[in-house]
């Protein structure tokens, strides 16, 4: 029983240190001209969508909620926005080559129609960012056009 | 008894402490691996007067040969050898010169390079459904590159009516072997164009 006692210890000590340890923030204030909303002229429905299921990840803000400044939860979200906006970044979409722009338009098609993006662990929380068959049909055909 | 756990606990936590803050410097070492890019181009931009031409072509052609072995490697339905061509491509895409070009061929290199090598490092990780669906930007990318660059070897450009609205890509033999389909398919296609 010592054992179990002295592991919840341990555990809840390390707990608290790691709540010391800090992380990235991902937040910006300003929208860049490079931004995908500044640069297309994008449905104000197609935006609002796109920006609650996509942007967390994959710009340079995060509406973070209150979780994620509690570790490890807070490493974790740093890792997958890292990661999300090395493959896309909407903020940055002009400053791709119209070669890249196609390509990462293909990718966005095919990740939502697999259903892959946005991603489970993300939708679990954010009920919101749930896309149903009529908004992920819209987005598809919206970007299906520009490519 | 008592100070055998307590020594196991204060064990436990300095390794948590110590695995974390190691993940944290493993995130921040990612960087380099374009550096060592940049040294092999400069390695290259010296021995230019050698064999300038040359070495361009063999550049491009190395790159041609990653992207056939990539290519039957799908043929083969074979997922981990198409994980690990697709990052050796990645390499060799990064090795090419483009000095010798004019301002807009560098340009439409450049941004060849970069699309082909997010794709081909997609390839190195991910399995054989999307590496397909990568495979098909790949080969447009390598066809738009040989455009440019040229090659002493001679391609068949083929193409698969049935895959993702019809899809091409490039071989140096004329039988088909399609790379989309592998074994469940391996005849399907046409050859729709012939390079030199």
């Amino acid at each position: 029983m010592k054992i179990v006692k002295i592991i919840a210890w341990v555990a809840l000590i390390a707990f608290v240190i790691i709540q010391f340890f800090p992380t990235d923030k991902n937040e910006s204030y300003t929208i860049p001209e490079t931004d995908f909303m500044m640069v297309n002229k994008v449905p104000s429905k197609i935006e609002n969508q796109l920006k609650v299921s996509c942007y967390d990840c994959h710009s340079n803000n995060t509406a973070y909620r209150w979780y994620s400044k509690v570790q490890p939860v807070a490493w974790f979200l740093e890792n997958h926005i890292k990661e999300g906006k090395s493959e896309l970044n909407f903020n940055d979409w002009d400053n791709y080559s119209d070669r890249r722009k196609k390509s990462k338009l293909r990718s966005i098609i095919k990740q939502i129609e697999s259903g892959e993006m946005p991603m489970d662990s993300y939708t679990l929380v954010h009920r919101d960012a749930v896309l149903d068959s009529v908004a992920m049909n819209e987005i598809i055909s919206y970007m299906d056009e520009l490519k | 008894m008592k100070t055998i756990k307590r020594s196991i606990g204060t064990v436990a936590l300095v390794a948590t402490m110590i695995l974390t803050v190691s993940c944290k410097d493993a995130n921040k070492n990612e960087a380099p691996s374009s550096a060592s890019n940049e040294v092999i181009q400069e390695n290259m931009d010296s021995s230019k007067n050698m064999a300038m031409n040359n070495s361009q072509n063999a550049m491009a052609e190395a790159i041609l040969k990653d992207y056939f072995n990539l290519k039957d490697a799908l043929v083969g339905d074979d997922n981990d050898k198409a994980k690990m061509l697709g990052g050796t491509l990645a390499k060799s895409l990064g090795n090419l010169d483009k000095s010798t070009y004019s301002e807009s061929q560098q340009k439409e290199l450049t941004d060849i390079i970069e699309d082909a090598t997010e794709h081909a490092e997609h390839i190195s990780e991910s399995d054989i459904k999307h590496q397909r669906e990568h495979f098909k930007i790949l080969s447009k990318d390598i066809t738009d590159m040989v455009a440019i660059t040229g090659t002493a070897t001679k391609l068949y450009e083929q193409f698969c009516p049935m895959y993702d609205g019809g899809t091409a890509w490039l071989s140096t033999k004329k039988e088909v072997r399609n790379p989309y389909y592998g074994s469940s398919m391996l005849k399907c296609g046409k050859v729709q164009r012939e390079i030199n």
